[in-house]
Parts: structure tokens; sequence; C-alpha cells
């Protein structure tokens, strides 16, 4: 994990309770400067009360808050070098989009000059100078969108935190969308904090990711660290969609594991990982994509016989359901590489097979 | 934010101590035993003894609850009727006119409407014979006409709120437009009717400039009784008759609110329970 | 013939009725009723029954009502007194109203719907009621009069003493009950135009450098300017006509319009010039229910 040798953003040890209801619990993070970094999780996992407590909008029950070395405790939002991007945008929607985002330069000592040119890189940087004139009800959502992350970066802050950025925008603008964030980010160099739900959001845009859960964080790590090495069934089971099974570890030789799973009703090989013994109770998992099939046996150690359940047919892959004799069914992802070559049909007898180094061990 | 704006709250304070302060002193000065309304003598109940025994107060009050039972129902209906075609017809004939005649009573000072209905009145009798004399059906057809535009204030306002795709689905199964008037917009619109009547019924009982111009010999509301007493000075009866309506009426509100209060809280339980078999 | 009368009614008889009563009976008993009092003030006093005739040469044309209310001072003032003690109430209202409101969006939700009923309970108390409540306030001997008469004794001067503070019969006292009796119609849009804003907003201009009073003064302020706009109506309109309150409290010798229309109609028994009064006050309403619906439509605009 590529810590940062000096943290930026320290959060260490925060908490937070409303009532009898703990919202964040314990929670200890470090953002290097220029990184965009993920809080990534469902809802009331306690993202958004976190990235709350960075903008100054709610107090620590506990734990304490550092940026660039300044600890901001009884900071109060308004004096925060940090500024946010609602996920409602809260466009102040009596003002022109243009006084939008000069609202923030308002408490800034700058000449009115300096001012006026400030907004226009702004609106020049998400290209909306053309509607400058316009109110908030006048513009589409991705414009609404790119006003607001506008009107947070013209002050410059040391910190952009992002709530739900594109959960408000239809799907073919999201992408779009990701892709200018990005680059936006990459010529400021504001470091981002971006709160979501959607996993493959957090996937594209970060450099780094916390998923979190039940108010606390479950794994730090970069997209592909969390996504092909989740170090627990959570994390596991959020990111991605996976098949899970019950296993004991039976014996460690040459570097993997080998399983008895019930499920498979044989032994299956697995990568090693550290911290599990012989005779331990654990969870195997296997990503779909990572579940080969086909109509002769393959050429791995780990293949199985079964029959084709369903299958969901989505253009640039199919989604298969196979049943095994156990009458477990595991799913398997197969990309439609050739037109008219479809693996297989409904109740076709089929092989499934996957390498050992794509099987996940789960002690938790 | 946790800051609490002390500011506003204490506004707030002074807001219902200007409120209630008034309204207080009336109801303890009506156990004032001195017959000098606003020098305290003592404590006694004897303005409420010889309030129960006043029969000019008794008949008062129920010519007043008579025709506010009376010109709140019509008005109800009548406004029931000009919400549903504002909020629904869209443009048809003499809509702009219409509209007017709607909004105007809201905005008509009430020495006017008083004026112009009994000149009304005075030359409808001249003319073809009727009203005979005024009284009870004058005062009743002036309160229908100035509270039916509020009942339709609110009406509208529900309408316009209300979900027009189950109009339209009750149509879809097979109903004719009035029928889906009376079995799916009337039900739905209900509590905005109720509360349309309430505040006619209000409006009506607490009238005293209309009604004082369009009544006649003889017929005095229970408002036109405390008006004509009101105007010589306070007394310590007004206090003692204030201090009966306030509590009827505020013990009224206050059921009326804790049962509302319920109703939804029952309702958001419920929603509760419906999100959570879904899972 | 049934089955024909069916089908009319199927089609369009059930709407032509519900569209035909209540018009009907607006155009009897609202407009008909104010029409006839518009003409009415083109006519000449008489000393009959009614008391009223359409004489002269051009019985249609005379305009000598008109001629006195623009010409006699009388009428002037008490335009002028009128509108000045509704623009001054309407103020008043504000400035209490506003603070109360806001107060009201941030008290948590049980006290808020207890404090909202407490608000609209005095509403549905009788009106006549709530004058009544100050006049035994503000007369010579009442407790109310004595505090505020001995903390004014104990403040200035002996030279300054006074008895008791005069309060009944003056405008003072007209402005102070409209306040009392009217602040219910300026909290209660207020409530309901501040209530409804984003409280992200807020957050947003926080967030952006703002303190609270300029997060105030930059967002909450003018979004709730519809609100205002609509409470201050609610207030000046009623205010500007009222009858009961100067009568009651009032300085007899400055009245207010509307007791001028009822003392001419009733005491004076000249119907033309009390129309005429009417219909000018009329139309002088015209003019804040004009702003009123441009800003409505300006609202509904921007939704």
């Amino acid at each position: 994990m590529a810590a940062p040798a000096e943290p930026f953003l320290r959060i260490e040890g925060v908490s937070k309770r409303f009532g009898s209801f703990q919202a964040v619990r314990d929670v200890t993070l470090d953002v290097a400067k220029g990184e965009i970094f993920s809080l990534l999780g469902g809802s009331g996992c306690g993202k958004t009360t976190l990235l709350r407590m960075l903008a100054g909008f709610e107090e620590p029950s506990a734990g304490r808050i550092f940026l660039d070395g300044r600890d901001m405790a009884g900071v109060p939002p308004w004096n925060r070098p940090v500024h946010m991007m609602f996920q409602s945008y809260a466009l102040f929607p009596h003002m022109t989009v243009e006084r939008n985002v000069a609202y923030g330069l308002k408490h800034e000592p700058m000449s009115r000059s300096a001012k006026a040119e400030r907004v226009r890189e702004m609106l020049e940087l998400v290209q909306l100078t053309p509607f400058a004139a316009r109110k908030p009800h006048q513009i589409s959502g991705g414009q609404r969108q790119r006003v607001a992350l506008a009107r947070a970066l013209a002050r410059q802050p040391k910190l952009l935190l992002l709530d739900e950025p594109l959960a408000a925008l239809d799907k073919k603008l999201r992408e779009h969308t990701q892709f200018e964030l990005m680059s936006i980010q990459q010529r400021t160099g504001v470091t981002f904090i971006v709160v979501t739900h959607d996993q493959e959001e957090a996937m594209t845009l970060s450099d780094r990711i916390a998923v979190m859960d039940k108010g606390e964080v479950r794994q730090v790590g970069t997209p592909n660290e969390v996504y092909e090495f989740p170090n627990n069934r959570f994390v596991a089971g959020f990111i991605g969609s996976i098949n899970t099974f019950e296993a004991t570890v039976i014996a460690r030789e040459g570097g993997a594991l080998r399983l008895a799973v019930p499920a498979f009703g044989a032994e299956v090989l697995a990568r090693d990982v550290p911290g599990v013994s012989p005779g331990q109770a654990v969870t195997m998992a296997l990503r779909p994509e990572k579940a080969g099939i086909s109509r002769t046996r393959p050429e791995t150690v780990n293949a199985f016989e079964g029959t084709v359940k369903d299958l969901a047919y989505f253009g640039k892959d199919s989604l298969y359901r196979i049943t095994l004799p156990s009458g477990t069914l595991v799913q398997a992802h197969a990309v439609n590489a050739r037109r008219g070559a479809e693996v297989a049909d409904w109740d076709d007898a089929v092989w499934l097979g996957f390498e050992p180094e794509s099987v996940l061990v789960l002690a938790e | 934010m946790n800051r609490r704006p002390v500011f506003l709250i204490t506004v707030l304070c002074f807001g219902f101590a200007f409120f209630y302060i008034p309204i207080l002193s009336m109801i303890v000065y009506s156990f004032n035993a001195s017959r000098l309304a606003t020098v305290w003598g003592g404590f006694s109940t004897k303005w409420y003894v010889s309030l129960m025994s006043n029969r000019q107060v008794i008949e008062a009050l129920m010519l007043s609850l008579k025709i506010a039972l009376v010109s709140a129902t019509i008005a109800t209906i009548l406004g029931t009727m000009t919400g549903i075609t504002l909020a629904r017809f869209g443009k048809f004939r003499g809509r702009m006119l219409f509209t007017g005649l709607v909004t105007a009573p809201l905005i008509m000072p009430e020495v006017i409407t008083g004026i112009s209905s009994l000149i009304f009145f005075i030359l409808m009798a001249d003319w073809i014979g009727w009203p005979g004399s005024r009284g009870f059906t004058t005062i009743t057809l002036a309160h229908i006409t100035f509270s039916m535009v509020f009942v339709s204030t609110i009406v509208q306002a529900r309408m316009l709120q209300a979900d027009r795709a189950i109009e339209e689905a009750a149509m879809d199964l097979g109903s004719r437009p009035w029928q889906v008037l009376f079995d799916v917009t009337l039900p739905v619109i209900s509590p905005a009717i109720l509360s349309g009547w309430l505040l006619a019924f209000t409006i009506s009982l607490d009238d005293v400039v209309i009604t004082s111009f369009t009544t006649g010999p003889g017929a005095t509301t229970l408002p036109l009784l405390i008006w004509s007493k009101v105007k010589l000075g306070v007394t310590p009866d007004i206090n003692a008759l204030a201090t009966l309506m306030v509590l009827t009426v505020g013990m009224g509100v206050v059921v009326a609110g804790i049962v509302m209060n319920r109703a939804e809280a029952r309702r958001r339980a419920d929603e509760r329970m419906a999100y959570r078999s879904n899972d | 013939m049934l089955a024909r009368l069916s089908r009319w009614f199927d089609r369009r008889g059930w709407a032509d009725i519900l569209i035909g009563a209540p018009y009907l009976w607006l155009l009897i008993f609202f407009l008909l009723p104010f029409l006839i009092v518009a003409a009415m003030s083109l006519g000449t006093k008489t000393p009959t029954a009614p008391p009223i005739s359409f004489g002269g040469e051009y019985p249609l044309l005379n305009w000598d009502s008109y001629a006195r209310v623009l010409g006699d001072g009388l009428y002037l003032r008490a335009f002028l007194t009128s509108l000045a003690n509704a623009g001054l109430a309407m103020v008043l209202c504000l400035l209490i109203g506003y603070p109360m409101a806001l107060g009201l969006c941030r008290v948590s939700n049980g006290w808020r719907n207890i404090l909202l009923m407490l608000v609209i309970l005095p509403f549905w108390t009788s009106f006549l009621l709530r004058v009544y409540a100050w006049m035994g306030l503000m007369g010579r001997n009442s407790w109310f009069n004595r505090l505020l008469t001995d903390s004014w004794n104990l403040l200035v001067p002996v030279d300054w003493a006074v008895k008791s503070v005069p309060m009944m019969n003056t405008n003072f006292a007209v402005v102070l009950v409209m306040v009392y009796t009217y602040l219910p119609f300026m909290i209660l849009p207020l409530y309901a135009s501040l209530e409804r804003l984003d409280p992200t907003l807020d957050e947003a201009a926080m967030d952006l450098g703002s303190r609270p009073f300029q997060v105030f003064r930059d967002v909450t302020l003018p979004q709730s300017v519809p609100g205002i706009v609509a409470g201050g109506m609610l207030v000046f309109i009623p205010a500007a006509g009222e009858l009961v309150i100067p009568t009651l409290v009032g300085d007899a010798s400055s009245p207010m319009i509307g007791r001028l229309i009822s003392d001419e109609f009733s005491a004076a028994r000249n119907w033309p010039m009390a129309s005429a009064v009417a219909v000018v006050l009329l139309l002088i309403m015209v003019v804040p229910t004009m702003i009123y619906s441009h800003y409505q439509a300006k609202a509904e605009g921007s939704k």
C-alpha cells in the first residue's frame, strides 16, 4: 500500500455519534497531496458524515483531523481551506452561473479585476463561458454539476470534497464527466476526496479507495488492490460481484492452499494467503469473470462439471449460472468475442474451470 | 450545525409573550369580582353565572352556529366545485372573469363587501320583493359568498398537488368523468375539503363587519352582540364570554392537532413497516 | 329522451354544472352587487328610500362624488392615515414575524409543531375578542398601562411625569392592535417559504467562506422574497380597509377609510359618496395585488 510519507490530510481515530447512533467509528486515514481519494460504501456507512466533518459541518466526537499540519478542531466551515461539491450541487437559485462561481471570492482580499479574471478562468475550465448569465434552472444537469465544481474550485481550496459527484447524472454523461473530473484534478493539482456508493465510479476515478461499512473503514488500497485482493468478505462482496463458498483449509503445499469445498464436492487449489492454517474454516471466493466455461475439460487443476441453468445475454458478454451436482449455483462471465460462437445454451452440460491464482481465500 | 440560534429563540419567546399576555390577562380578569373591569377586586365566578343565565347570549350563539353550519356547508360545496374547475378544466370560456371573481373577494375590504351586499339586498327587495326582510337568510348568503373562495383556494392547491395519473387510471378502467370525480378525486382531496369547511365555519362564526351590514331587526349573532357591548367599553361579563370562547376553540385546536399528529405518526410507522418488509 | 340526457351529462353536462353553479353564484352575489355600487357612485343623494337617484341632464356622467373624494381634505387625510397605518403595521409585522418564522424553522420538530399550533391558535379565536383583549390592557387603569406609566416616570425627569400613558383612541393603538391581530398572517407564509429552502444552500455558502450573518443576507433573505411579499400583502390589504380596529381603539378625529365609508353610508346616508370612496379604495388595493401576483408568477417561473 502506497502510504504517503508526509500525509497532507491526516484523520486520526475520528468517531462521531449522534445520540445513541455511532455514525463513524475510530477512522484513521492518511491522504497524500494531489491524490484522488474515495470513500466508498453503502448508504448509512458513515462516509457522508466523515465528509461533513472534513468540511466542518460536524465536529468529531473523538479523534482529530489535521490538514497540512494544522489541527482543524473548532475551525468553522467558513474558515477552512476546504470546499465541497454538494450532491444536490446546492447552487444558489437566485444567482446567475457567474455569480455562483464568484460567490466564494467575495471573502477574498482580491482586486475586483483579479476576481473577474478568476471567474473567467473557472468558467473556461469547465467550459461554461457561454452560460455565465443563466440561472441554475436554465441549464442542464451536467452543466449544473460543472458550475458546482467551478464554484468550489474558484477559491483554490487545499482540499475539494465531492459528495456523490456523478450520482445525479445519467449513465452516458457520467462516463464523460468522470474523465473530465480527472483531467481537471490533474490540471489544478487539488486533492480530491470523493464520497460515492458506486464502486465503478470509485474504481475509475480514484488513486486510492477506502471501503467503509457501519462507520468503519474495512480496507484501504488502490482500485486494483481492493478488487483483486480484498482482505475480508464485506469488501469482496461490495466491490464487483463474487461467488462465495464455505471451505476448510486442508493443507499448504508448494505456495498454494488445498481447500475442501463441499459445494464443489471436491478439493480446490487456491493461491496461498498468510494467516490461515490447516483445519481452519474459511470463505472461498471467485469472481465470475475468472471462472471460465467450456464444452471440453479445461487444462487446469480446478475443473468441475455442471449444467447451464440460466443465461443472461448482455451483448459484449454473457452471464451464465451453472448448477453444480451439489445443487450450488456458480456465476460465470464469458466474453462474446466471436459472433455466433456463444459457448453454451440452456441445459447444456459444461465444464467450469479456474486457475488457483484466481481463487481468493478470506479468513474472516 | 449544532449552533443554538439564541437571538431567534429570544424573539420567539417575546413573540409568544406578545401573542398570549393579552389573552391571559383577559382570562384572569374574567374572574374579577369588581364591576370595574380593569381593577382587581378579588376572585369570583359571578360573571360566568350571569352569563349562563343570559338568554340573549345563548340565543345569539345559537343563531351564529346555525348560520355558520349552513353557510359553511354550502360554501364548501360551491368552493370545492370552483377549486376542481380551476385546477382541472384548463381553458374554458370566461375563465379569466371566473378567476377574477374567485380572487376579488379575498382582497375586497370587508366594508365594501358588506355595503355592496346590503345595497344589493335593499334594491332586490325594492325591485322583485325578495328578500322580504333581512336576517338569517341574507347573512347566510353573504357568508357563503365570501367564504367559498377560501374553500376554493384550499381545494385548488390540494388538487394541483394530487397525482393526475390516478384519475386517468380510473378513466382507463372504464369510469365516466363524473364517476371519477366521485370515486377518486373527492376521496383523495377530502382532507382539504374538511379543512375548507372548518375554515368557512370559523370565518362565518367570527365575522362582524359583513354581518353587521346584512343583518336585519331581530337577527343578532354572537359577534354582533359582543360588538355592540364592546363599543361601549370593557366589561367583566365580556371577559368571561371571551374566556369561554378562547378555551373552547383552544381545546378544539389542541385536540385536532393531537389527532392529526397521531395520524401522521401512524402513517410514518406504517411506511417504515412496509419499507422493512420489502427488504 | 332519457338516454340523450344521460349522454349529454356524461359528456359535458357534469362539467357545465361544476363550472356553472359557482360561476352563477359569484356573478349574482358578488359581481352584481359590486357593479351596483360602482353605478351608485355616479348617482345623486336624495331624501327618498333608497336614498339615491340618477337625475340631472347626464344621469351616468355625474362625477361629483369623485371630485369630492379627491378635493376634500377629509377623504385624502383618511386615505393617507389608512395607508400609513397599514404600511407601518406591515413593516412591524415583518420585523417581528421574520425572526419568529426563522426561529420556527430552527427549533426541533416536536417543538415546531407545538409552536406552529400556538401561532395559529389566536387566529381561530375570535378576531373581535383579540381586539378587545388589548382594550383591556390599554385602558387608563389597567395593570399594563400602570406598568408602562411607572417605568416611564422612573426613567424620565419629574417634569415629564404622567398619570397614565395615553394609548386608547390613538393611531398608535390602531397600529399596535393591527400588528397583534395580523402577525400570524405574516408568520405563516414566511414560515412556509423559509421552511422550503434547501439547508444545503446555507452549508454551501458557509463552505465558501460566509459567516452566518452573510449566509442570511446572501442566501436566505433573497430567496424568501416571495414569502415576504405574500405576508406583506396579507397584512396590508385587510389592514388598509380595516373597520373594527379603528372603531374600537382608534382616534375618531382622524378616521381611517373603512370607518369613513361606513359612516357615509349608515350615518350620513350618502350612498353615492360611500360608493365613490369604496371604488377609489378598491382601485388603490389593485396596485399591491398586482405586485403580489407579479412576484407569484416570478416564483412559479423559476421553479
